[in-house]
């Protein structure tokens, strides 16, 4: 099965969503791992292959299980790989692993099942914009089908047994993916990541653990699993990003009242070199499209759909620029078309 | 400032808690590595919390201690952070009840169970959460909600009690 129908589509948790200024999307992870079974970071290739088989099977019993397309990670090509993990629905370890790992991701793109990542199975919801709920309840009604063909690795005492003790209990990673331009330009990012941290909430960046927060992307997730119910978990998790959104929309409040004149300077020149560059790095881009995209949301720019640009951050990555070449490109060859990709959505084409 | 075992400069400063007790600990760049911690790679709070419950026995016995699960060793659990199998829960219990404690402020699972589980895990669990409400209104003096809980639990109990013995 080939990945390039991906490029003509976009991610259905990239439609329009609640809170969708400052929000991109909110996403539900479930950690499960099977019975009597070894991790896959400790498993024999065979034991690998089986559990992936086993997973095959069970996914008969998903209602739609028509409407997922599965990849093995060895029958991918590097590119492939990359395109997965740049359209959020595969980890940077899954891509790395080989014999027994692989994806299910469905056709709107909103839920995907890794197998054989750290855990037997990595279960994702993707909803756009603020939307645990629903991203939970879509969740567990994937685990709820996908178990009646699985046995589940499981303690009255710890829950869901799982590779590192972090994820033990719930299993259950919940996150939103916040756009923060405000807040960074009004210098009161840190602050606000600081007090999440300290009420044992995690801050990271556009890819997850270990990266930086480029174009203004922060995701905040829960870090405790164990010790209380999924749906107090993302109702805290929930009135804390409501919370910094109030704080990030106060910010551009603020900055619109007392400092308007830079912040008008700050987007057309972002604008102005979005429209007219010949080679851009994704770095820059990710910084310029932030900007354009908080101009948006201003009313300082003329009207353009924000969830456009949402897509953007998505298509300016590597491998989809590659992807939509058709070969492979040098990085300066990517420069030159990541610039004109940007060029041409702003002419309107 | 010096390290706890040698008179070399300590590089490694940390805090840690012991049966409730905090604790500073100091340790020079070999004493660390001897301790198991690679000072030179990131540290995850698995790994730290790991590390430490090791500086606290180190038994010959206990670091060869294998999961008969999958055959990993406490040595190498350590070492990622990451343990084998499920029953690798059971083989490293003292030390991991102590981790999961300190990450999770918790040890006591209240969320989902799968629907393959037994009526006696489903008990088990509703009075687990039960309790836990109970801890909260008492911590609060709300005594009739307390008193409410307590009866829920006790009816639990009996419920659970009348499973097994329909069982035998």
């Amino acid at each position: 099965m080939t990945l390039d129908g991906f490029l003509e589509r976009h991610g259905g948790w990239l439609e329009a969503g609640p809170e969708e200024g400052p929000v991109i999307s909110s996403r539900v992870r479930l950690a499960r791992n099977l019975r009597d079974t070894t991790f896959p970071g400790w498993a024999s290739k065979e034991i690998r292959n089986r559990v992936w088989n086993e997973v095959v099977l069970a996914f008969d019993g998903v209602p739609d299980s028509k409407s997922f397309l599965r990849w093995r990670m060895d029958e991918l090509s590097a590119l492939d790989r990359e395109l997965l993990f740049e359209r959020h629905l595969i980890s940077r370890e899954l891509a790395e692993r080989q014999t027994g790992s692989g994806v299910f991701v469905n056709e709107d793109e909103c839920r995907a099942v890794m197998v054989n990542e750290e855990d037997h199975i990595r279960l994702q919801s993707l909803q756009p914009g603020m939307n645990l709920q629903k991203a939970w309840e879509v969740a567990d009604e994937l685990d709820n089908a996908l178990e009646q063909g699985l046995s589940y690795a499981f303690s009255s005492k710890l829950g869901y047994l799982t590779a590192c003790p972090s994820n033990v209990g719930t299993g259950l990673r919940a996150s939103v993916m916040l756009h923060l331009p405000g807040l960074v330009l009004a210098e009161e990012i840190k602050p606000v990541i600081n007090a999440v941290s300290k009420i044992g909430l995690a801050v990271r960046g556009l890819w997850g653990e270990g990266s930086e927060a480029s174009g203004h992307m922060f995701q905040i997730s829960n870090q405790v699993t164990l010790g209380r119910p999924e749906i107090e978990i993302i109702a805290n998790l929930e009135q804390i990003v409501l919370e910094v959104i109030e704080h990030e929309k106060n910010a551009r409040l603020r900055l619109m009242s007392t400092q308007e004149i830079r912040v008008h300077d700050h987007v057309g020149r972002a604008y102005g070199i979005l429209a007219n560059a010949a080679l851009m790095t994704t770095g820059e881009a990710l910084d310029l499209l932030s900007a354009l995209r908080m101009g948006v949301d201003l009313g300082l720019l003329p009207k353009m759909a924000r969830r456009e640009i949402d897509r953007l951050f998505i298509r300016i990555h590597p491998s989809h620029l590659q992807k939509e070449a058709g070969a492979a490109l040098s990085p300066e060859e990517r420069d030159i078309k990541r610039a004109l990709l940007i060029r041409k959505f702003l002419e309107g084409k | 400032m010096k390290c706890d075992l040698c008179d070399k400069e300590a590089v490694v400063h940390m805090t840690q808690v012991v049966n409730g007790e905090m604790k500073e600990v100091h340790l020079c760049e070999e004493h660390a590595k001897a301790q198991g911690m690679d000072i030179h790679s990131p540290i995850s709070i698995t790994d730290i919390l790991m590390g430490l419950s090791g500086t606290q026995k180190n038994i010959a016995s206990e670091l060869s201690l294998t999961c008969p699960g999958c055959g990993m060793a406490r040595e190498e659990f350590r070492k990622t952070g990451r343990l084998g199998c499920p029953e690798c829960y059971k083989t490293f219990m003292a030390e991991l009840t102590m981790a999961i404690k300190a990450m999770h402020h918790s040890g006591q699972h209240v969320g989902k169970i799968p629907a393959r589980e037994g009526v006696q895990t489903r008990i088990k669990s509703k009075i687990a959460r039960l309790q836990k409400d109970l801890e909260a209104a008492i911590a609060r003096e709300d005594f009739e909600k307390a008193a409410k809980l307590r009866d829920q639990i006790k009816k639990c109990r009996d419920e659970g009690a009348q499973e097994e013995g329909a069982k035998k």
